[in-house]
């Protein structure tokens, strides 16, 4: 059993934490883990990413196109970016928040991210999107995006592993004083 | 034995601490910087850690302890290197007595580097043996062979894993802290026959690398770090790095079975193996990334033993000349050799126009200010603005458009003294930020006030090395030893060099600074301005500033002026992103109408 997972999204979403916890929830079920994320420059308002790996066998912390299993997306033009990752079938979960860069600005775009939540509509049969400004107002934290998209995640039961599992683990992760916060986050009914 | 879950920098950094480490220094470069930090938090009191000012002094540090018995490791990016490698070129002949591992990662692609140059190459033109790991869990291993082999041989040895072994992450088995190896170092011994490089002692050592390298081609070939695995059919592959993992991902899923060459010690080239590995095929694909190091071995091997293959790859234009493999582009070109049909790669694109990324300076960067006290002040002069190497590269982009010349670190303060010699009409700017004024700007700044420069020099002091995750440097007053130091004063050094004008100002007193900049300008010989202002990400930001809409007459020359991520429209109109902005109150002294205010 093999689980390819791609998270995508814009430079301070959260998605190298979101990452890092399905990782150790895996290890913490001797399940073997590779991933690999974008590090550097792009960090800077650029597009982020997040390959992940879960199962036995693996050679590389990539994978190649048409092979992701889930695709987390935390901005909807990120979703469409990494599209060509998804295996037939696959599935995703996308905020529905877009997120504007500079360049849009100084060009005056209109982008507002709903053109592309139709692109998606269109060519995934199984897209759930997520109104992540409502969530995390309904979590209390603008920071609560990341475990909101998280527990939507696991609730897919793509992943070997359920939401107490993540929670234990995220207990064990963040700071004490964020932990109920990001329990509700991962446990909000959407 | 234990598994941990490690990014590949972090399981370098614990592979030495396994192999006996106890010096290692540094200069931070993506995507090395991992290593020293994981090692720095990994000090148990028994390591000495330091960030040094730039590479050539980590090296030459590297090298003391490295003659005292200690086992050494110096740690950069492969740009790095060619900063490092004056002292580096010698002491391939000197040698060393502790374990010495010169740790460079390279960067195809390139992601965050100026070049695209592999130190596999460089490898053989210092003759130094290079180890080439693959994995996360090989780089663990591998870096504790490559310091018994670098004791054993008493010459420094390269490791150079690339950036997605460096930044890729995996769940791998590590030595228990009872199992890792404690070095005593012997101290050092003198010798001036050994130590002290002359002529004489460089021929003499000259023959004897060549000897040393033929013969650990021979062990390399017959160690577990070069593997030749057999496989059906007339076609081979020889690859290393990440690239063999994504060829073994391709072989997978094509179902193919072809004899695979992976090389971890691209040199000394392991001949012996290369020649097993030939004798099963006809022809050879090469996926290499960077420079065709395997295809130029393996093409070799054949002229020299008269072997009749086909040796494909980078040199035959089989395989991209520039660029990073992926799991996808190595599938096609292993597809191709193999002569299988495969359409899987190949999707359809009728996705609508996505919005383009590229990276930006951070809302409330004080960069941003700097540049455009600069622009204002300058503003229908002639000009030249030489950048240099940090975030502060980012003030090309637009609306700033400030950045007209970047070549390497520190070399900003000579070429525009190059320019202001040919031009000397031209006001000629030289930004530096204060982590790469100490790593190599103050060297050019004596050029310029010896050699009569008519020029303005620009120190960026935000009082960090932002680029690179926020690394101590000589002006912060910190250590990687966990001590607090004096700092050293960039105002005094320049004062000390003889810089007779000496500004500091708060970039984000945008009237101030817009002056400072006019009467640097209109002066003669070399001036300093220090634009003092700590980086936006290590300071709590103020509350997000707030556009009246009353007073706002939507003329966006916030917006087109700074290009602030802070800074969006919303509905037609200016508006601030409150999960972006930190209140620096750049753009309400740019508004024509004072309609931004707060923060």
């Amino acid at each position: 059993m093999q689980n390819n997972i791609l998270i995508c999204g814009v430079g301070g979403q959260g998605i190298v934490l979101t990452s890092k916890l399905i990782a150790a929830t895996a290890m913490s079920k001797d399940i073997p883990v590779m991933s690999a994320e974008t590090i550097g420059m792009a960090q800077k308002g650029g597009s982020v990413f997040s390959f992940l790996r879960l199962g036995e066998g693996l050679h590389c912390p990539m994978f190649a196109k048409k092979t992701a299993d889930l695709i987390i997306a935390f901005e909807p033009a990120e979703a469409v970016r990494m599209l060509p990752y998804l295996k037939e079938g696959g599935r995703v979960i996308v905020n529905s928040h877009p997120i504007m860069p500079v360049t849009a600005s100084l060009k005056g775009s209109s982008y507002n991210g709903s053109e592309m939540l139709g692109y998606l509509a269109e060519k995934v049969n199984d897209v759930k999107v997520i109104d992540g400004e409502a969530a995390c107002e309904a979590v209390g934290s603008p920071r609560a995006l990341n475990m909101v998209m998280l527990g939507q995640a696991v609730k897919t039961g793509v992943l070997p592993f359920g939401i107490d599992e993540v929670e234990e683990v995220m207990a064990k992760t963040v700071r004490a004083q964020f932990v109920e916060m990001n329990s509700k986050a991962l446990r909000l009914e959407i | 034995m234990h598994s941990e879950f490690l990014m590949g920098n972090a399981a370098i950094a614990r592979g030495a601490i396994a192999a006996g480490l106890n010096v290692v220094s540094g200069y931070p470069g993506t995507p090395s910087t991992e290593v020293l930090e994981t090692a720095a938090k990994c000090n148990d009191g028994g390591l000495y850690v330091e960030w040094s000012v730039n590479e050539k002094a980590a090296l030459e540090l590297g090298a003391g302890a490295a003659y005292c018995g200690a086992r050494t490791m110096v740690t950069m990016k492969q740009v790095g290197l060619n900063v490092a490698s004056d002292p580096l070129m010698s002491l391939a002949y000197i040698g060393v007595k502790g374990g010495m591992v010169i740790m460079v990662a390279d960067d195809p692609g390139p992601i965050s580097s100026q070049t695209e140059q592999d130190t596999r190459t460089f490898a053989g033109y210092s003759k130094l043996p290079c180890f080439d790991p693959s994995s996360v869990q090989e780089a663990y291993d591998m870096i504790q062979e490559a310091f018994e082999y670098s004791e054993k041989y008493h010459t420094p040895v390269l490791f150079r894993p690339t950036t997605r072994v460096c930044h890729g992450y995996a769940s791998i088995v590590v030595k228990d802290e009872a199992e890792c190896k404690r070095v005593e170092p012997e101290g050092f011994v003198r010798d001036p026959s050994k130590w002290v490089i002359f002529p004489r002692l460089s021929f003499a050592a000259h023959g004897a690398i060549e000897k040393r390298n033929a013969e650990l081609s021979a062990v390399f070939s017959g160690s577990g770090l070069n593997k030749v695995s057999a496989g059906s059919g007339k076609v081979g592959i020889a690859t290393h790095g990440i690239s063999y993992t994504y060829v073994m991902e391709a072989v997978k899923a094509l179902g193919a079975e072809p004899a695979i060459f992976k090389v971890g010690t691209p040199f000394p080239f392991p001949e012996e193996a290369a020649l097993e590995f030939l004798k099963g095929v006809d022809e050879v694909l090469c996926i290499e990334e960077l420079d065709p190091v395997i295809e130029r071995g393996l093409t070799f091997v054949c002229g020299k033993y008269g072997l009749d293959k086909k040796i494909k790859g980078k040199l035959t234009g089989d395989v991209p000349a520039a660029g990073e493999n992926t799991c996808d582009s190595v599938r096609g070109m292993a597809a191709k050799a193999l002569g299988i049909e495969d359409s899987c790669c190949e999707a359809a694109n009728d996705a609508p126009e996505l919005p383009v990324r590229p990276p930006v300076l951070c809302a409330g960067c004080p960069h941003r200010a700097s540049f455009y006290a600069v622009k204002q002040a300058m503003r229908g002069q002639k000009s030249v603005f030489c950048g240099d190497i940090g975030c502060y590269t980012l003030g090309n982009a637009m609306p700033l458009d400030m950045v007209d010349t970047c070549l390497c670190m520190g070399a900003g303060v000579n070429i525009a003294q190059g320019i202001g010699h040919i031009q000397p009409d031209t006001k000629c700017f030289a930004f530096v930020g204060d982590s790469t004024f100490f790593a190599s700007a103050i060297t050019g700044v004596i050029n310029a006030v010896y050699n009569q420069a008519d020029m303005v020099l620009v120190v960026l002091d935000n009082s960090t090395t932002a680029m690179t995750g926020h690394q101590p440097h000589p002006g912060t007053g910190r250590t990687m030893m966990g001590q607090v130091v004096d700092k050293v004063n960039i105002e005094q050094v320049l004062r000390g060099i003889g810089v007779k004008f000496v500004e500091t100002v708060d970039p984000l007193k945008h009237g101030e600074a817009v002056e400072c900049v006019k009467r640097a300008a209109a002066e003669k010989g070399v001036k300093a301005i220090i634009f003092k202002s700590p980086c936006a990400v290590l300071v709590k930001g103020k509350a997000p500033v707030k556009i009246d809409s009353g007073k706002c007459i939507n003329c966006k020359k916030c917006i087109n002026s700074l290009g602030c991520p802070g800074l969006v429209i919303k509905d037609g109109k200016a508006a601030i992103e409150p999960s972006l902005c930190v209140g620096c109150g750049l753009c309400g002294q740019v508004c024509p109408v004072d309609a931004i205010g707060g923060g």
